[in-house]
């Protein structure tokens, strides 16, 4: 490797870096390893903001939030003796990684069920909301949750959302544009719904938590659709997200009949900590030690198996902290958790560019512990997340290039991933094209027993879920000209996804070039962690 | 194989539904198997020592079932069901109720109602396709709310056993040249019905249908399922 370039910029400059001639090779993620790849002079790399401070007492926020709460009486105030109160639970699937213990969650729990007690609730059931993601196992639900609040609830007051039990769902009616609105009829039932959130990117929380979290498939066809996704200009950016608005009119009907008391907490973006913190950092002010620690990694990822790999990966939890707890009604405790999630994820950036440049990691929201990220979550991660990592207009321009790099290969979690395994092999071959998809096959796969059966019993995602996740990735299947795959391990995968597939970086901006122009302008998103960026 | 005369049951009324699932029912939908419904009737037999004495002959022949299991089913089937000779067709039908009740209704795996629910409410014909002996099975069909059950069936002489099946026998490959027959008298499309079951043995029968799922799969069963790519689900 070569040496590093002294630092000289600017700290308002460090999130936006030009490549020049003097310039470090790039870690990508690559999967369950990583790339050094040398990038062209001129290139725009962006990193994310540096992990803004944690709060200095998680729990004194949490409590004061409790007792301060947005346009609400505080929590105290809401509970009687003899109530019947329902505690709902963001999943498994945020953070990335999961995070060291104790889990935010885990100590949000620990204080509401204090007070709970303290005032005599004892009618509480607490219910993860997984909408249609798969059940967590009874381990990462004690993980999640704390050995306290485990032993007091698991497992008759503590389990999972089940949106595909007749008897367990309620439809509370429609919304103005006639979305069907859902709910977990517990929760429906109670004289008191609190939602424990996390925010990790701002698709999350708000209405989402309920509107989605504890709602079932009739209700998620209203907007899990190719057109919601294609009308969100991002879907990561709610104030023009068709995906947000439609779900907002489904939470405020759902509210309209429970009482919700929101509690919503966002992270800063120390993911990676330790013997891995040179990866928070720009290559360029990489210290000799940090050199050695990246080329002692990959030369073990070299020699490790990808099993291994992942299960390594897998193991280590991010040091993430809490910068923010509000609580109260749903809208403006979201507002004040999105202004400060975006403080820490947004980056200003000038300009578009015609070759956007991203690595692909092992780990997406929907296979924590999994045994592969398959293809299908590759291109969700490619063209569902980092392509709608923006406000205002995208990062890249339209027609223009996205490059990533993963080695697609071709492998699925038979457990978690049932239904991706034959949408992708059965359905893929036939057609690309999301709506012939949404319209000829997915109630097929929602209401297919078998798939009903291993998401209700199983750990599997819903039947429907591959869907999504190729809608998810419709907008920039729309919007960009071309995808290349940097080191794919096979032919095929690529192909399905309908990209183009090169065996170097190098080629691949080649390629990139000769479609887009020779003077097109390149951009690498550094991440993970991850970054928005707003494009001026 | 002529299948065309074969007759099955039809536990409701017939609807106009283009798929259909069908299930094994021994170690898929239930625990028990068929030796356990003949332990049964061993140990009601009409008097104390015809129960004594088909008891002891049927613990004896445990290893013999097992040895002509591992040959083929159809050689199972036809020594098994020899130990029925003699028995009155009357009694059998009769000790098929309390069979349900006391052996095969506790042995329902947890996950079978909730798997037949969400298969109804998909718009498949419920089919039992069992090893099983029709009187045995049409309880638990009926429990269950099945709209058809194809089993086996005992040939009766003067009212009593012979010890030999009618025919065709309803196992291994015999059940998908069956279900091809079925699908063709009822309009059913095959390539959008689902077939469920435990055993290797019953490979011909996923093997005929669009949506093949493994239950509670023997080790042989899990592989051929993980390498296909087959669901893999566990009522137990």
């Amino acid at each position: 490797m070569r040496l590093a370039r002294p630092s000289t910029r600017r700290d308002s400059d460090e999130q936006v870096v030009m490549i020049d001639n003097d310039s470090a090779p790039r870690i990508l993620f690559h999967g369950e390893n990583f790339l050094l790849e040398d990038l062209p002079v001129g290139t725009r790399v962006i990193y994310p903001k540096r992990p803004l401070a944690p709060l200095p007492n998680a729990r004194a926020a949490i409590r004061y939030a409790l007792n301060h709460p947005e346009e609400m009486e505080p929590l105290h105030a809401l509970l009687t003796p003899g109530m019947k109160l329902t505690i709902a639970i963001d999943d498994i699937s945020l953070p990335l990684p999961p995070m060291q213990r104790p889990d935010i969650r885990e100590t949000v729990l620990e204080i509401v069920c204090e007070m709970l007690a303290d005032h005599g609730v004892d009618d509480v059931h607490l219910i993860i909301a997984t909408s249609l993601h798969r059940r967590m196992s009874e381990a990462e639900i004690r993980r999640m949750v704390g050995e306290k609040v485990f032993h007091a609830f698991w497992p008759d007051r503590l389990y999972n959302h089940d949106a595909c039990d007749p008897d367990g769902m309620v439809t509370l009616g429609k919304t103005r544009h006639s979305e069907v609105v859902e709910m977990n009829r517990r929760a429906a039932e109670s004289d008191l719904v609190i939602y424990v959130n996390l925010n990790l990117v701002p698709m999350d929380g708000g209405h989402k938590s309920v509107g989605v979290g504890l709602c079932g498939y009739e209700s998620l066809k209203a907007h899990h659709t190719p057109k919601t996704i294609v009308a969100s200009d991002s879907f990561m950016d709610p104030s023009n997200s068709a995906l947000s608005s439609s779900v907002e009119r489904i939470g405020r009907v759902a509210e309209k009949h429970v009482k919700v008391f929101h509690i919503e907490t966002a992270l800063n973006n120390r993911m990676f900590s330790g013997p891995a913190d040179f990866l928070m950092k720009n290559e360029d002010n990489f210290t000799e030690g940090d050199r050695l620690k990246f080329q002692a990694m990959k030369w073990a990822l070299d020699r490790t198996p990808r099993a291994l790999r992942r299960e390594v990966f897998m193991r280590v939890p991010a040091a993430y902290g809490l910068i923010a707890v509000h609580a109260g009604a749903c809208e403006p405790v979201h507002e004040k958790i999105l202004k400060r999630c975006f403080e820490q994820y947004a980056v200003e950036v000038h300009g578009q560019c015609d070759i956007l440049i991203s690595g692909i990691p092992y780990i997406s929201p929907y296979n924590v512990n999994s045994t592969a990220l398959n293809p299908l979550l590759v291109q969700v991660m490619a063209l569902g997340y980092y392509f709608h990592m923006y406000r205002k207009r995208p990062l890249v321009r339209k027609g223009g290039v996205m490059i990533v790099t993963h080695p697609c290969t071709d492998a699925f979690d038979p457990k978690h991933h049932p239904s991706y395994i034959e949408f992708f092999n059965r359905l893929l071959p036939e057609t690309s094209d999301a709506y012939t998809l949404e319209r000829k096959y997915q109630d097929e796969f929602a209401y297919d027993p078998s798939y009903v059966e291993l998401y209700r019993r199983g750990n599997a995602y819903h039947g429907a879920h591959p869907f999504y996740m190729w809608y998810w990735g419709q907008a920039g299947r729309e919007w960009l000209g071309k995808v290349i795959v940097v080191g794919s391990d096979n032919v095929t995968v690529p192909k399905l996804l309908g990209w183009e597939r090169a065996d170097t970086l190098a080629e691949a901006i080649a390629m990139g070039r000769a479609f887009a122009g020779r003077s097109a302008e390149i951009t690498m998103l550094h991440h993970p962690p991850i970054l928005m960026t707003d494009v001026m | 194989m002529h299948t065309g005369n074969f007759q099955h049951l039809t536990m409701a009324t017939k609807k106009s539904t283009s798929s259909a699932a069908f299930y094994d029912v021994d170690g898929t939908l239930i625990k028990a198997n068929i030796v356990h419904a003949f332990a049964y009737y061993a140990l009601n037999q009409p008097t104390v020592t015809g129960t004594i004495a088909q008891t002891i002959r049927t613990v004896a022949s445990l290893p013999l079932f097992w040895v002509a299991d591992k040959v083929s089913r159809k050689a199972f089937n036809e020594l098994f069901y020899r130990y029925y000779r003699g028995m009155s067709e009357d009694r059998l039908h009769v000790l098929a109720e309390e069979l349900f009740t006391d052996m095969i209704e506790p042995t329902i795996y947890p996950g079978t109602r909730s798997l037949i629910a969400a298969s109804r409410r998909a718009g498949c014909r419920q089919v039992l396709l069992s090893g099983g002996l029709d009187f045995a099975v049409r309880p638990l069909a009926r429990y269950l709310g099945i709209d058809d059950v194809i089993a086996n069936r005992l040939e009766f002489s003067k009212g009593y056993a012979t010890g030999r099946l009618e025919k065709p026998f309803v196992a291994g490959a015999t059940k998908a040249q069956i279900m091809r027959d079925f699908a063709l008298a009822h309009g059913i499309d095959l390539g959008r019905s689902y077939a469920y079951t435990d055993s290797y043995s019953d490979y011909p029968m996923l093997a005929v249908v669009g949506h093949p799922t493994a239950v509670n799969p023997d080790l042989r069963l899990r592989a051929t399922a993980r390498s296909y790519d087959w669901p893999v689900i566990d009522l137990s």
